[in-house]
Protein backbone atom coordinates (compact mmCIF):
# COMPACT_ATOMS: atom_id res chain seq x y z
CA UNK A 1 0.00 0.00 0.00
CA UNK A 2 1.20 3.31 -1.08
CA UNK A 3 -0.46 5.61 1.30
CA UNK A 4 0.35 5.48 5.47
CA UNK A 5 -2.85 3.56 6.48
CA UNK A 6 -4.48 4.24 10.06
CA UNK A 7 -5.25 0.41 10.57
CA UNK A 8 -2.33 -1.77 8.90
CA UNK A 9 1.59 -1.40 9.03
CA UNK A 10 3.55 -1.45 6.03
CA UNK A 11 3.30 -5.83 5.20
CA UNK A 12 6.62 -7.49 6.14
CA UNK A 13 7.74 -10.73 4.40
CA UNK A 14 4.76 -13.07 6.14
CA UNK A 15 2.28 -10.57 5.73
CA UNK A 16 2.82 -10.07 2.29
CA UNK A 17 2.23 -13.94 1.69
CA UNK A 18 -0.65 -13.89 3.90
CA UNK A 19 -2.24 -11.08 1.40
CA UNK A 20 -1.73 -12.77 -1.46
CA UNK A 21 -3.63 -15.91 -0.25
CA UNK A 22 -6.17 -14.07 0.70
CA UNK A 23 -6.23 -12.62 -2.53
CA UNK A 24 -6.09 -15.97 -4.31
CA UNK A 25 -9.42 -16.78 -1.89
CA UNK A 26 -11.68 -14.58 -2.64
CA UNK A 27 -10.70 -14.25 -6.29
CA UNK A 28 -11.53 -18.27 -6.24
CA UNK A 29 -14.97 -17.74 -4.19
CA UNK A 30 -15.08 -14.48 -6.10
CA UNK A 31 -15.40 -16.53 -9.17
CA UNK A 32 -17.45 -19.31 -8.64
CA UNK A 33 -20.47 -16.89 -7.75
CA UNK A 34 -19.88 -15.08 -11.02
CA UNK A 35 -20.00 -18.77 -12.29
CA UNK A 36 -23.12 -19.81 -10.57
CA UNK A 37 -25.12 -16.53 -11.79
CA UNK A 38 -23.64 -17.48 -15.53
CA UNK A 39 -25.00 -21.20 -15.34
CA UNK A 40 -28.45 -20.05 -13.54
CA UNK A 41 -28.77 -17.15 -16.50
CA UNK A 42 -27.77 -19.74 -19.43
CA UNK A 43 -30.75 -22.06 -17.60
CA UNK A 44 -32.94 -19.63 -18.04
CA UNK A 45 -32.09 -18.74 -21.76
CA UNK A 46 -31.08 -15.20 -20.70
CA UNK A 47 -27.64 -15.86 -22.33
CA UNK A 48 -28.71 -15.86 -25.80
CA UNK A 49 -27.07 -13.28 -28.23
CA UNK A 50 -30.76 -12.54 -28.96
CA UNK A 51 -31.53 -11.29 -25.85
CA UNK A 52 -28.72 -8.66 -25.87
CA UNK A 53 -28.52 -8.25 -29.56
CA UNK A 54 -31.10 -5.01 -29.54
CA UNK A 55 -29.12 -3.49 -27.34
CA UNK A 56 -25.36 -4.26 -28.25
CA UNK A 57 -25.32 -4.82 -32.02
CA UNK A 58 -29.06 -2.34 -32.94
CA UNK A 59 -29.94 0.98 -32.84
CA UNK A 60 -33.64 0.72 -32.93
CA UNK A 61 -33.38 -0.28 -29.31
CA UNK A 62 -31.81 2.77 -28.65
CA UNK A 63 -33.85 5.12 -30.62
CA UNK A 64 -37.46 3.99 -30.29
CA UNK A 65 -37.42 2.89 -25.98
CA UNK A 66 -33.47 4.28 -24.23
CA UNK A 67 -32.81 7.67 -25.91
CA UNK A 68 -36.75 9.02 -25.30
CA UNK A 69 -36.52 7.28 -21.83
CA UNK A 70 -33.08 9.20 -21.22
CA UNK A 71 -34.86 12.57 -22.66
CA UNK A 72 -37.92 11.89 -20.38
CA UNK A 73 -35.72 11.22 -17.18
CA UNK A 74 -33.16 14.44 -18.31
CA UNK A 75 -36.41 16.50 -18.85
CA UNK A 76 -37.80 15.54 -15.48
CA UNK A 77 -34.44 16.39 -13.69
CA UNK A 78 -33.43 19.38 -15.06
CA UNK A 79 -37.14 21.07 -14.58
CA UNK A 80 -36.92 19.93 -11.01
CA UNK A 81 -33.32 21.39 -10.37
CA UNK A 82 -33.76 24.43 -11.81
CA UNK A 83 -37.04 25.00 -10.07
CA UNK A 84 -35.60 23.67 -6.75
CA UNK A 85 -32.64 26.17 -7.04
CA UNK A 86 -34.36 29.17 -6.71
CA UNK A 87 -36.66 28.84 -3.80
CA UNK A 88 -34.14 26.00 -1.73
CA UNK A 89 -31.92 29.61 -2.00
CA UNK A 90 -34.88 31.96 -0.50
CA UNK A 91 -35.35 29.34 2.26
CA UNK A 92 -32.03 28.67 3.04
CA UNK A 93 -31.29 32.83 2.87
CA UNK A 94 -35.02 33.12 5.11
CA UNK A 95 -33.55 30.53 7.49
CA UNK A 96 -30.72 32.98 8.35
CA UNK A 97 -32.83 35.84 9.15
CA UNK A 98 -32.56 38.22 11.92
CA UNK A 99 -35.97 37.86 12.73
CA UNK A 100 -36.98 35.14 14.61
CA UNK A 101 -40.68 34.50 12.59
CA UNK A 102 -38.62 34.29 9.36
CA UNK A 103 -36.30 32.06 10.35
CA UNK A 104 -38.24 29.39 12.44
CA UNK A 105 -41.04 29.43 9.60
CA UNK A 106 -38.41 28.88 7.21
CA UNK A 107 -36.95 26.62 9.50
CA UNK A 108 -39.68 24.29 10.09
CA UNK A 109 -40.90 24.10 6.42
CA UNK A 110 -37.46 22.75 6.20
CA UNK A 111 -37.12 20.32 7.90
CA UNK A 112 -40.55 19.31 7.59
CA UNK A 113 -40.30 18.26 4.13
CA UNK A 114 -37.33 17.06 4.54
CA UNK A 115 -38.92 14.31 6.87
CA UNK A 116 -41.36 13.36 4.22
CA UNK A 117 -40.34 10.24 1.42
CA UNK A 118 -40.58 12.23 -1.78
CA UNK A 119 -42.33 9.86 -3.40
CA UNK A 120 -45.71 10.95 -0.76
CA UNK A 121 -44.86 13.95 -2.34
CA UNK A 122 -45.12 12.68 -5.93
CA UNK A 123 -48.50 10.89 -4.93
CA UNK A 124 -50.17 13.71 -3.36
CA UNK A 125 -49.12 16.35 -6.47
CA UNK A 126 -50.63 13.76 -9.00
CA UNK A 127 -53.74 12.92 -7.60
CA UNK A 128 -54.10 16.75 -7.04
CA UNK A 129 -53.45 17.74 -10.13
CA UNK A 130 -56.34 15.06 -11.10
CA UNK A 131 -58.26 16.68 -8.60
CA UNK A 132 -58.11 20.55 -9.15
CA UNK A 133 -56.18 20.98 -13.03
CA UNK A 134 -57.40 20.10 -16.06
CA UNK A 135 -53.80 18.98 -17.20
CA UNK A 136 -54.17 16.58 -19.44
CA UNK A 137 -52.65 12.73 -19.24
CA UNK A 138 -49.67 13.03 -20.82
CA UNK A 139 -48.06 16.07 -18.96
CA UNK A 140 -49.48 15.35 -15.29
CA UNK A 141 -47.12 12.74 -14.32
CA UNK A 142 -44.24 14.96 -15.70
CA UNK A 143 -45.69 18.06 -13.64
CA UNK A 144 -46.58 15.42 -10.42
CA UNK A 145 -42.70 14.02 -10.64
CA UNK A 146 -41.19 17.56 -10.98
CA UNK A 147 -43.50 19.17 -8.33
CA UNK A 148 -42.84 16.38 -5.62
CA UNK A 149 -38.99 16.77 -6.21
CA UNK A 150 -39.21 20.21 -6.21
CA UNK A 151 -41.21 20.62 -3.18
CA UNK A 152 -38.47 17.77 -1.64
CA UNK A 153 -35.14 19.18 -3.08
CA UNK A 154 -36.01 22.55 -2.18
CA UNK A 155 -35.89 21.91 1.31
CA UNK A 156 -32.73 20.38 0.79
CA UNK A 157 -31.16 22.44 -1.15
CA UNK A 158 -32.16 25.20 1.30
CA UNK A 159 -29.71 23.48 4.04
CA UNK A 160 -27.13 23.75 1.32
CA UNK A 161 -27.20 27.26 1.44
CA UNK A 162 -27.42 27.84 4.51
CA UNK A 163 -24.29 25.64 5.54
CA UNK A 164 -22.69 27.42 2.50
CA UNK A 165 -23.31 30.48 4.00
CA UNK A 166 -21.83 29.40 7.53
CA UNK A 167 -19.45 28.04 5.98
CA UNK A 168 -17.51 31.31 5.54
CA UNK A 169 -15.73 32.90 7.89
CA UNK A 170 -17.20 35.10 9.98
CA UNK A 171 -14.43 37.52 9.17
CA UNK A 172 -16.21 38.24 5.73
CA UNK A 173 -19.45 40.00 7.56
CA UNK A 174 -17.49 41.78 9.89
CA UNK A 175 -15.45 43.28 7.54
CA UNK A 176 -18.67 44.15 5.32
CA UNK A 177 -20.76 45.29 8.22
CA UNK A 178 -17.27 47.36 8.96
CA UNK A 179 -17.56 49.28 5.62
CA UNK A 180 -21.09 50.05 5.98
CA UNK A 181 -23.14 47.40 3.95
CA UNK A 182 -26.69 46.92 4.66
CA UNK A 183 -27.57 43.20 5.37
CA UNK A 184 -29.11 42.97 1.97
CA UNK A 185 -26.17 44.44 0.73
CA UNK A 186 -23.86 41.73 2.81
CA UNK A 187 -26.08 38.81 1.65
CA UNK A 188 -26.45 39.59 -1.92
CA UNK A 189 -22.50 41.21 -3.24
CA UNK A 190 -20.17 39.03 -0.61
CA UNK A 191 -22.17 35.85 0.92
CA UNK A 192 -23.98 34.43 -1.83
CA UNK A 193 -21.59 34.47 -4.61
CA UNK A 194 -18.89 33.34 -2.03
CA UNK A 195 -21.58 30.85 -0.83
CA UNK A 196 -22.69 29.77 -4.27
CA UNK A 197 -18.82 28.95 -5.14
CA UNK A 198 -19.04 26.99 -2.01
CA UNK A 199 -22.09 24.88 -2.38
CA UNK A 200 -21.14 23.60 -5.98
CA UNK A 201 -20.05 20.03 -5.27
CA UNK A 202 -23.04 19.61 -3.05
CA UNK A 203 -25.30 20.82 -5.42
CA UNK A 204 -24.07 18.84 -8.37
CA UNK A 205 -24.11 15.77 -5.65
CA UNK A 206 -27.74 16.49 -4.76
CA UNK A 207 -28.36 16.42 -9.06
CA UNK A 208 -27.37 12.19 -8.89
CA UNK A 209 -30.38 12.16 -5.98
CA UNK A 210 -32.71 13.60 -8.25
CA UNK A 211 -31.96 11.75 -11.42
CA UNK A 212 -32.06 8.47 -9.55
CA UNK A 213 -35.10 9.63 -7.80
CA UNK A 214 -36.89 10.38 -11.39
CA UNK A 215 -37.38 6.35 -12.07
CA UNK A 216 -39.99 6.49 -8.93
CA UNK A 217 -41.86 8.38 -11.61
CA UNK A 218 -41.45 5.92 -14.06
CA UNK A 219 -42.17 3.27 -12.02
CA UNK A 220 -45.58 4.22 -10.20
CA UNK A 221 -47.06 7.68 -11.60
CA UNK A 222 -46.50 6.21 -15.03
CA UNK A 223 -43.91 8.77 -16.38
CA UNK A 224 -42.39 7.75 -19.33
CA UNK A 225 -38.51 7.50 -18.82
CA UNK A 226 -35.70 5.61 -18.51
CA UNK A 227 -36.77 3.08 -15.93
CA UNK A 228 -40.58 2.69 -17.50
CA UNK A 229 -38.85 1.92 -20.71
CA UNK A 230 -37.50 -1.15 -19.21
CA UNK A 231 -41.33 -3.15 -19.51
CA UNK A 232 -42.33 -2.12 -22.56
CA UNK A 233 -38.31 -2.97 -24.33
CA UNK A 234 -38.49 -6.43 -22.34
CA UNK A 235 -41.81 -6.78 -23.19
CA UNK A 236 -40.98 -5.74 -27.35
CA UNK A 237 -37.87 -8.09 -27.80
CA UNK A 238 -38.98 -11.55 -26.04
CA UNK A 239 -38.32 -11.05 -22.48
CA UNK A 240 -35.28 -10.02 -22.11
CA UNK A 241 -35.86 -8.58 -18.55
CA UNK A 242 -32.08 -8.84 -17.26
CA UNK A 243 -30.30 -7.58 -20.78
CA UNK A 244 -32.47 -4.77 -20.24
CA UNK A 245 -32.67 -3.90 -16.82
CA UNK A 246 -28.66 -4.20 -17.04
CA UNK A 247 -28.48 -1.33 -20.04
CA UNK A 248 -30.95 1.04 -18.12
CA UNK A 249 -28.48 0.33 -14.75
CA UNK A 250 -25.61 1.43 -17.00
CA UNK A 251 -27.38 4.54 -18.30
CA UNK A 252 -27.53 5.71 -14.86
CA UNK A 253 -24.40 4.61 -13.29
CA UNK A 254 -22.63 6.07 -16.21
CA UNK A 255 -24.57 9.44 -15.93
CA UNK A 256 -24.26 9.47 -12.27
CA UNK A 257 -20.84 8.73 -12.20
CA UNK A 258 -20.03 11.64 -14.60
CA UNK A 259 -22.16 14.04 -12.21
CA UNK A 260 -20.32 12.66 -9.09
CA UNK A 261 -16.96 12.83 -10.80
CA UNK A 262 -17.34 16.69 -11.70
CA UNK A 263 -18.93 17.31 -8.04
CA UNK A 264 -15.47 15.64 -6.60
CA UNK A 265 -12.98 17.62 -9.04
CA UNK A 266 -15.23 20.96 -7.94
CA UNK A 267 -14.39 20.07 -4.18
CA UNK A 268 -10.85 19.37 -4.64
CA UNK A 269 -10.56 22.25 -6.91
CA UNK A 270 -12.34 24.61 -3.97
CA UNK A 271 -10.34 22.89 -1.52
CA UNK A 272 -6.67 23.00 -2.78
CA UNK A 273 -7.16 26.32 -5.29
CA UNK A 274 -5.49 29.84 -3.70
CA UNK A 275 -8.15 32.19 -4.26
CA UNK A 276 -10.96 32.70 -2.05
CA UNK A 277 -11.47 31.31 1.16
CA UNK A 278 -11.21 27.79 0.95
CA UNK A 279 -14.74 27.35 2.27
CA UNK A 280 -16.63 24.55 1.20
CA UNK A 281 -20.07 22.14 1.55
CA UNK A 282 -18.64 18.77 0.52
CA UNK A 283 -19.82 16.51 -2.01
CA UNK A 284 -20.58 13.23 -0.20
CA UNK A 285 -23.13 11.99 1.47
CA UNK A 286 -26.02 14.00 0.03
CA UNK A 287 -28.25 11.68 -0.16
CA UNK A 288 -28.82 11.09 3.38
CA UNK A 289 -29.63 14.07 4.43
CA UNK A 290 -31.37 13.59 7.80
CA UNK A 291 -34.21 16.42 9.29
CA UNK A 292 -33.10 17.65 12.41
CA UNK A 293 -29.05 17.68 11.40
CA UNK A 294 -27.10 20.08 9.74
CA UNK A 295 -25.49 19.35 6.36
CA UNK A 296 -21.85 20.42 7.74
CA UNK A 297 -22.58 17.47 10.67
CA UNK A 298 -21.41 15.01 8.37
CA UNK A 299 -18.02 14.86 7.85
CA UNK A 300 -16.91 14.59 4.46
CA UNK A 301 -14.66 11.25 3.95
CA UNK A 302 -11.62 11.26 2.29
CA UNK B 1 -65.02 13.41 8.72
CA UNK B 2 -62.57 10.70 10.03
CA UNK B 3 -65.08 7.81 9.30
CA UNK B 4 -63.49 6.70 6.24
CA UNK B 5 -60.28 5.56 8.71
CA UNK B 6 -62.17 2.76 9.73
CA UNK B 7 -61.45 0.96 6.36
CA UNK B 8 -58.05 1.07 6.15
CA UNK B 9 -55.41 -0.19 8.09
CA UNK B 10 -52.79 2.90 8.30
CA UNK B 11 -50.87 1.45 11.14
CA UNK B 12 -50.72 -1.66 10.03
CA UNK B 13 -49.05 -0.03 7.00
CA UNK B 14 -46.66 2.03 8.85
CA UNK B 15 -45.52 -1.27 10.79
CA UNK B 16 -44.97 -2.69 7.67
CA UNK B 17 -42.13 0.35 6.86
CA UNK B 18 -40.82 0.02 10.53
CA UNK B 19 -40.04 -3.59 9.83
CA UNK B 20 -38.51 -3.12 6.62
CA UNK B 21 -36.57 -0.28 8.21
CA UNK B 22 -35.09 -2.38 11.07
CA UNK B 23 -34.54 -5.25 9.26
CA UNK B 24 -32.52 -3.71 6.35
CA UNK B 25 -30.91 -1.64 9.08
CA UNK B 26 -29.84 -4.55 10.62
CA UNK B 27 -28.63 -6.19 7.50
CA UNK B 28 -26.77 -3.56 5.71
CA UNK B 29 -24.88 -3.23 8.91
CA UNK B 30 -23.71 -6.12 8.71
CA UNK B 31 -22.97 -6.37 5.03
CA UNK B 32 -21.99 -2.80 4.69
CA UNK B 33 -18.94 -3.82 7.71
CA UNK B 34 -17.97 -6.62 5.47
CA UNK B 35 -17.57 -3.87 2.55
CA UNK B 36 -15.51 -1.63 4.27
CA UNK B 37 -13.44 -4.12 5.80
CA UNK B 38 -12.57 -5.12 2.47
CA UNK B 39 -12.10 -1.40 1.25
CA UNK B 40 -9.83 -0.62 3.73
CA UNK B 41 -8.11 -4.29 3.45
CA UNK B 42 -4.34 -4.82 2.93
CA UNK B 43 -5.12 -6.88 -0.08
CA UNK B 44 -5.62 -4.98 -3.57
CA UNK B 45 -8.27 -7.40 -5.06
CA UNK B 46 -10.84 -6.85 -2.48
CA UNK B 47 -10.28 -3.43 -2.03
CA UNK B 48 -11.17 -3.23 -6.18
CA UNK B 49 -14.41 -5.12 -5.11
CA UNK B 50 -14.89 -2.66 -2.45
CA UNK B 51 -14.83 -0.23 -4.54
CA UNK B 52 -16.56 -1.39 -7.83
CA UNK B 53 -19.73 -2.36 -5.91
CA UNK B 54 -19.97 1.11 -3.86
CA UNK B 55 -19.70 2.74 -7.00
CA UNK B 56 -21.75 0.40 -9.53
CA UNK B 57 -24.77 -0.22 -6.60
CA UNK B 58 -24.92 3.89 -5.26
CA UNK B 59 -25.25 4.96 -8.94
CA UNK B 60 -28.24 3.14 -9.61
CA UNK B 61 -31.46 4.31 -8.44
CA UNK B 62 -32.79 2.09 -5.97
CA UNK B 63 -36.36 1.66 -7.67
CA UNK B 64 -34.65 -0.09 -10.01
CA UNK B 65 -32.38 -2.35 -7.47
CA UNK B 66 -36.15 -2.75 -6.19
CA UNK B 67 -37.71 -3.42 -9.20
CA UNK B 68 -34.85 -5.96 -10.27
CA UNK B 69 -35.45 -7.62 -7.34
CA UNK B 70 -38.84 -8.73 -8.50
CA UNK B 71 -38.11 -9.18 -12.15
CA UNK B 72 -34.75 -11.19 -12.15
CA UNK B 73 -34.86 -12.92 -8.96
CA UNK B 74 -38.45 -13.57 -8.47
CA UNK B 75 -40.09 -13.63 -12.02
CA UNK B 76 -37.08 -15.09 -14.03
CA UNK B 77 -35.14 -16.95 -11.46
CA UNK B 78 -37.99 -18.16 -8.90
CA UNK B 79 -36.11 -17.05 -6.03
CA UNK B 80 -39.11 -17.57 -3.45
CA UNK B 81 -36.63 -16.57 -0.20
CA UNK B 82 -38.09 -19.51 1.77
CA UNK B 83 -41.58 -17.88 1.62
CA UNK B 84 -44.69 -19.27 0.60
CA UNK B 85 -47.03 -16.08 -0.41
CA UNK B 86 -46.61 -13.19 -2.88
CA UNK B 87 -46.69 -11.12 0.09
CA UNK B 88 -44.06 -12.60 1.95
CA UNK B 89 -41.65 -13.18 -1.03
CA UNK B 90 -42.32 -9.71 -2.22
CA UNK B 91 -41.55 -8.20 1.24
CA UNK B 92 -38.66 -10.10 1.76
CA UNK B 93 -36.90 -8.96 -1.75
CA UNK B 94 -37.56 -5.57 -1.11
CA UNK B 95 -35.14 -6.17 1.85
CA UNK B 96 -32.44 -7.80 0.02
CA UNK B 97 -32.84 -4.92 -2.40
CA UNK B 98 -32.56 -2.35 0.67
CA UNK B 99 -29.46 -4.46 2.54
CA UNK B 100 -27.75 -4.09 -1.08
CA UNK B 101 -28.29 -0.19 -1.38
CA UNK B 102 -28.19 0.96 2.04
CA UNK B 103 -24.84 -1.17 2.82
CA UNK B 104 -23.02 1.36 0.07
CA UNK B 105 -23.62 4.05 2.70
CA UNK B 106 -23.28 2.37 5.34
CA UNK B 107 -19.72 1.11 4.73
CA UNK B 108 -19.12 5.05 3.02
CA UNK B 109 -19.79 5.99 6.46
CA UNK B 110 -17.45 3.06 8.31
CA UNK B 111 -14.77 4.44 5.98
CA UNK B 112 -15.56 8.35 6.72
CA UNK B 113 -15.23 7.46 10.61
CA UNK B 114 -11.89 5.41 10.11
CA UNK B 115 -10.35 8.20 8.01
CA UNK B 116 -11.01 10.84 10.89
CA UNK B 117 -8.52 8.86 13.00
CA UNK B 118 -4.79 10.70 12.52
CA UNK B 119 -2.38 8.08 11.60
CA UNK B 120 -0.29 9.01 14.32
CA UNK B 121 -3.00 7.15 16.90
CA UNK B 122 -2.46 4.33 14.95
CA UNK B 123 1.92 5.04 14.81
CA UNK B 124 2.06 5.73 18.66
CA UNK B 125 0.16 2.66 19.37
CA UNK B 126 2.21 0.56 17.54
CA UNK B 127 5.22 2.53 18.85
CA UNK B 128 4.17 1.21 22.58
CA UNK B 129 4.12 -2.59 20.69
CA UNK B 130 0.16 -3.09 20.99
CA UNK B 131 -0.61 -5.91 18.49
CA UNK B 132 -3.01 -4.89 15.21
CA UNK B 133 -6.02 -6.24 17.35
CA UNK B 134 -4.74 -4.18 20.27
CA UNK B 135 -4.32 -0.99 18.20
CA UNK B 136 -7.89 -1.81 16.07
CA UNK B 137 -10.21 -2.55 19.60
CA UNK B 138 -8.24 0.13 22.25
CA UNK B 139 -6.67 2.91 19.87
CA UNK B 140 -9.06 3.01 16.26
CA UNK B 141 -12.05 1.65 16.09
CA UNK B 142 -13.44 3.45 19.65
CA UNK B 143 -12.42 6.91 18.11
CA UNK B 144 -14.19 5.74 14.74
CA UNK B 145 -17.64 4.73 16.12
CA UNK B 146 -17.96 7.75 18.24
CA UNK B 147 -17.71 10.20 14.89
CA UNK B 148 -19.76 7.53 12.63
CA UNK B 149 -22.90 8.46 14.52
CA UNK B 150 -24.26 11.23 13.00
CA UNK B 151 -23.56 9.92 9.22
CA UNK B 152 -24.90 6.30 10.00
CA UNK B 153 -28.11 8.20 11.88
CA UNK B 154 -28.51 9.76 8.90
CA UNK B 155 -28.38 6.86 6.65
CA UNK B 156 -31.30 4.90 9.20
CA UNK B 157 -33.42 8.20 8.49
CA UNK B 158 -32.67 7.79 4.58
CA UNK B 159 -33.38 4.28 4.71
CA UNK B 160 -36.66 5.15 6.88
CA UNK B 161 -38.09 7.23 3.91
CA UNK B 162 -36.13 4.80 1.40
CA UNK B 163 -38.72 1.86 2.53
CA UNK B 164 -41.45 3.68 0.39
CA UNK B 165 -40.05 2.57 -2.31
CA UNK B 166 -40.85 -1.11 -2.17
CA UNK B 167 -44.32 0.00 -3.04
CA UNK B 168 -42.48 -0.15 -6.83
CA UNK B 169 -43.00 -3.91 -6.18
CA UNK B 170 -46.28 -3.89 -4.51
CA UNK B 171 -45.18 -4.57 -0.89
CA UNK B 172 -48.22 -2.82 1.15
CA UNK B 173 -46.72 -0.34 2.99
CA UNK B 174 -47.45 3.54 3.88
CA UNK B 175 -46.77 4.86 0.68
CA UNK B 176 -48.95 2.52 -1.58
CA UNK B 177 -51.68 2.56 0.91
CA UNK B 178 -51.47 6.42 0.74
CA UNK B 179 -52.09 6.02 -2.94
CA UNK B 180 -55.26 3.64 -2.56
CA UNK B 181 -56.60 6.21 -0.26
CA UNK B 182 -55.97 9.16 -2.23
CA UNK B 183 -57.80 7.52 -5.54
CA UNK B 184 -60.87 5.97 -3.45
CA UNK B 185 -61.69 9.05 -0.81
CA UNK B 186 -61.40 11.56 -3.46
CA UNK B 187 -62.47 14.49 -0.81
CA UNK B 188 -60.13 13.48 1.99
CA UNK B 189 -56.80 14.07 -0.17
CA UNK B 190 -55.28 16.95 2.01
CA UNK B 191 -56.57 15.29 5.29
CA UNK B 192 -54.85 11.44 3.96
CA UNK B 193 -51.86 13.36 2.61
CA UNK B 194 -50.97 15.41 5.59
CA UNK B 195 -51.82 12.38 8.07
CA UNK B 196 -49.27 10.17 5.84
CA UNK B 197 -46.52 12.47 6.12
CA UNK B 198 -47.09 13.64 9.72
CA UNK B 199 -46.49 9.94 10.02
CA UNK B 200 -43.23 10.17 8.68
CA UNK B 201 -42.47 13.00 10.84
CA UNK B 202 -42.99 10.98 13.80
CA UNK B 203 -40.63 8.23 12.50
CA UNK B 204 -37.86 10.31 11.03
CA UNK B 205 -37.41 13.51 13.10
CA UNK B 206 -37.50 12.37 16.47
CA UNK B 207 -34.51 9.66 15.28
CA UNK B 208 -32.64 12.45 13.77
CA UNK B 209 -32.88 14.74 16.89
CA UNK B 210 -31.92 11.98 19.29
CA UNK B 211 -29.28 10.71 17.27
CA UNK B 212 -27.86 14.06 16.30
CA UNK B 213 -27.66 14.96 19.87
CA UNK B 214 -25.87 11.69 20.71
CA UNK B 215 -23.52 12.30 18.53
CA UNK B 216 -22.56 15.53 19.53
CA UNK B 217 -22.03 14.23 22.70
CA UNK B 218 -19.81 11.74 22.12
CA UNK B 219 -17.89 13.26 19.02
CA UNK B 220 -14.45 13.25 19.83
CA UNK B 221 -13.09 16.86 19.67
CA UNK B 222 -10.60 17.63 17.61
Amino acid sequence: MSAPSVLYDAPGPRARQRNLLYAGLFVLVFAGLVYLGLVAMNDKNQLDWDKWSPYLAGLDSWTTYLLPGLRGTLIAAGLSILMALPIGALFGIARLSDHAWIAKTAGTLVEFFRAIPVLILMFFANTFYVQFTDFGRDVRPLYAVCTGLVIYNSAVIAEVVRAGILSLPKGQTEAALAVGMRKGQLMTSVLLPQAVTAMLPALVSQVVVIVKDTALGGALLNYSELMSTVGEAAAFYGGNIIATLTIVAVIYIVINSLLSWVANRLERWLRTRKKGTGAVVGAEMMEEQAPGMGITETPAGR
Amino acid sequence: MFDFLSDYDVLGAFWVNVQLTVLAAIGSLIWGTILVAMRVSPVPVMRAFGTAYINLVRNTPLTVIIVATSLVLSQTFQVTLGADNFKDIGFRLAVLGFIAYTSTFVCESLRAGINTVPVGQAEAARALGLSFTQVLRIIVLPQAFRSVVAPLASVLIALTKNTTVAAAIGVGEAALLMKEMIENESDALFLVTAMFALGFVILTLPTGLLLGWVAKRVAVKR
